[in-house]
């Protein structure tokens, strides 16, 4: 009990700070449309190219789009993490005897909100819109598995953020690590059209499979292997974020 | 409320670099009693800093156990967080936030309704001139009021002890005179024991009951200030005479006082140490009249806590925080 409440506390605070900059909301808001308008109607022409995998470019594109909303949006999390722990609210809050663990996931349950919101946006405009034709239980299920995808990130984030302490060394590893990640897992473009060694790079990247996962959904095969696939190792995941991100509040001396 | 709101045995931390272990805290014994207002006094990498993340649960010392507030340090961490307050060094707001908000929402954490919170937080905005500041996003505010705001919040649920890590740094004269009034009515106010860290001596020297000197990981002496002052130099007496004949009679007469130090005779001037020089300068005058002598001035200087710092650890304190705020 006392657990969700102070993680309720937390989640407050974070989201009424977030909500008080109306640039960043904006923007915030901005950004998954700008996709669609800039970048989605090259797509178009892609989708008839052989290899590419099944459903319209736009069941492609919007999860693809999803998951990496989610995994940016998150990744950077720790930023404000470290702006916080420099004005010492960190500490502030580690002196308090409201369990550490709620310190975290009030954070990231900011987050998971902010990126559910925005999924939800994006879908919607893109149904109503740029002729996206997707079953409602697919886009709801889909933007929720974004929302535990981004959870995850943002609990690493968070993790590595108060590991390091500095926004100068938490950059490159986030930067270093996200990039990869995005380009081996298919997220503009489908892997099916990736020459063979890229392929198998892509196949051991677990976001590979979140992205084929969402498009199931997408297409409305929510009980098939690749749906099942992406939530499974989507909660996997968010279990390690939380895990490691828990470690790293209960032991680092903040 | 425990009789001992501090009680540190042996505690010891070790901090492990790549190469070698670093022990910025050897082991360090001292109690705190309900409703003193101690100084935690030291050079920076003295282990000040170390010893109050300890006390504070921040950190997990390598050895030893403590008391604080009457929980056990190691097996009731929480129930030390519950009864403690903690002002740290670098401040403890979000520069976006509200000032009300701060406070309202860090009293929730501990369990306070939030209509109690209000209350209590109104209250001390009240008691640390920062009234009308409520709605005020944090960064607006000036640093003296950034660093009651940072008390107030330390304070909002009433804890019984509280810890200040170095409270006026950066503050000007006469906010640090101001900070220095409402820590005494913490105790006379609200029975609020108090610990406080510092590298200012007058600071000390106006605030605290009683001094913890620490360097190089230990304590090396503790006592109240004037116990302090008289352990190390003694105070200085300077006798100044119309005519440089009556000194010399008189550096015989001073020499003859208890524990005084050879006198030294300047021009018009005799100079010498006494280790309590109230006491000792009434029986010198008193010599003085029975052979006639008349002195034009007295002067009794008590020796700084600076002077007790130089003598405890070879270095000044106050060289310290020049350097500090040099490199600041």
């Amino acid at each position: 009990m006392r657990f969700l409440t102070d993680t309720w506390l937390v989640f407050s605070r974070a989201m009424r700070l977030s909500l008080r900059n109306p640039v960043w909301v904006i923007l915030g808001l901005m950004q998954p449309i700008l996709y669609l308008i800039l970048f989605g109607p090259l797509l178009e022409p892609v989708a008839s190219a052989p290899g590419f995998p099944p459903g319209s470019a736009w069941q492609v594109f919007v999860p693809g789009l999803l998951v990496q909303l989610g995994i940016f949006g998150a990744a950077f999390a720790g930023f404000g993490l470290i702006a916080e722990w420099r004005a010492g609210v960190v500490e502030r809050m580690r002196v308090t005897p409201a369990s550490r663990g709620s310190l975290l996931l009030g954070r990231v349950l900011r987050d998971v909100v902010v990126i559910l919101v925005q999924g939800a946006l994006l879908s919607v405009v893109a149904v109503a819109f740029f002729g996206l034709e997707a079953p409602p239980e697919g886009l709801v299920i889909g933007v929720a598995i974004v929302g535990l995808l981004g959870g995850a990130f943002s609990a690493l984030s968070y993790g590595a953020a108060l590991k390091l302490k500095s926004e100068d060394s938490f950059a490159p590893v986030v930067n270093g690590l996200i990039l990869p990640i995005l380009l081996l897992s298919g997220i503009l473009l489908p892997m099916t059209l990736a020459p063979g060694w890229l392929q198998t790079l892509a196949d051991v990247n677990p976001l590979t499979h979140i992205v084929d996962g969402v498009r199931a959904m997408y297409r409305g095969e929510l009980g098939s292997t690749d749906a099942w696939l992406g939530a499974v190792l989507t909660i996997g995941l968010l279990v390690v974020g939380v895990l490691y991100g828990g470690r790293v509040f209960r032991k680092e001396s903040a | 409320m425990p009789e001992n709101m501090i009680e540190s045995r042996g505690l010891r931390r070790v901090y492990k670099n790549k190469k070698e272990k670093v022990e910025a805290v050897r082991g360090v014994d001292f109690t705190v009693d309900a409703g003193e207002i101690v100084g935690f006094l030291g050079p920076n990498g003295a282990g000040k800093t170390t010893t109050l993340r300890m006390l504070t649960t921040l950190l997990e010392p390598t050895g030893g156990e403590a008391t604080v507030a009457g929980c056990d340090l190691r097996t009731d961490p929480v129930g030390v967080r519950r009864r403690i307050g903690y002002v740290a060094q670098g401040g403890s707001t979000d520069p976006e936030a509200r000032a009300g908000e701060e406070i309202v929402d860090h009293a929730r954490m501990y369990g306070i309704d939030t209509r109690v919170a209000q209350t209590n937080g109104q209250r001390l905005f009240d008691q640390l001139d920062l009234e009308g500041l409520w709605a005020r996003q944090c960064k607006t505010l000036s640093g003296g009021q950034r660093r009651r705001l940072d008390i107030a919040m330390g304070l909002v649920h009433q804890p019984g002890l509280v810890f200040l890590d170095e409270p006026s740094t950066g503050l000007d004269p006469q906010s640090r005179a101001n900070l220095w009034e409402h820590v005494g009515r913490l105790r006379s106010d609200m029975d609020t024991t108090v610990f406080i860290t510092t590298h200012y001596m007058d600071e000390a020297d106006v605030l605290c009951d009683r001094i913890l000197v620490i360097d190089d990981g230990s304590i090396v002496a503790q006592g109240t200030p004037d116990e302090l002052k008289r352990r190390v130099a003694g105070d200085s007496v300077i006798l100044s005479f119309e005519q440089q004949r009556s000194t010399v009679f008189v550096a015989e007469l001073a020499s003859r006082l208890d524990g005084a130090t050879d006198p030294s005779i300047e021009g018009n001037e005799v100079r010498f140490q006494v280790p309590d020089g109230a006491s000792a300068l009434p029986l010198l005058l008193r010599a003085m009249v029975e052979h006639d002598l008349d002195a034009t001035g007295v002067e009794v200087r008590r020796p700084t806590l600076d002077d007790v710092f130089l003598t405890m650890t070879g270095r000044s304190l106050r060289d310290e925080a020049t350097a500090d705020q040099a490199a600041a």
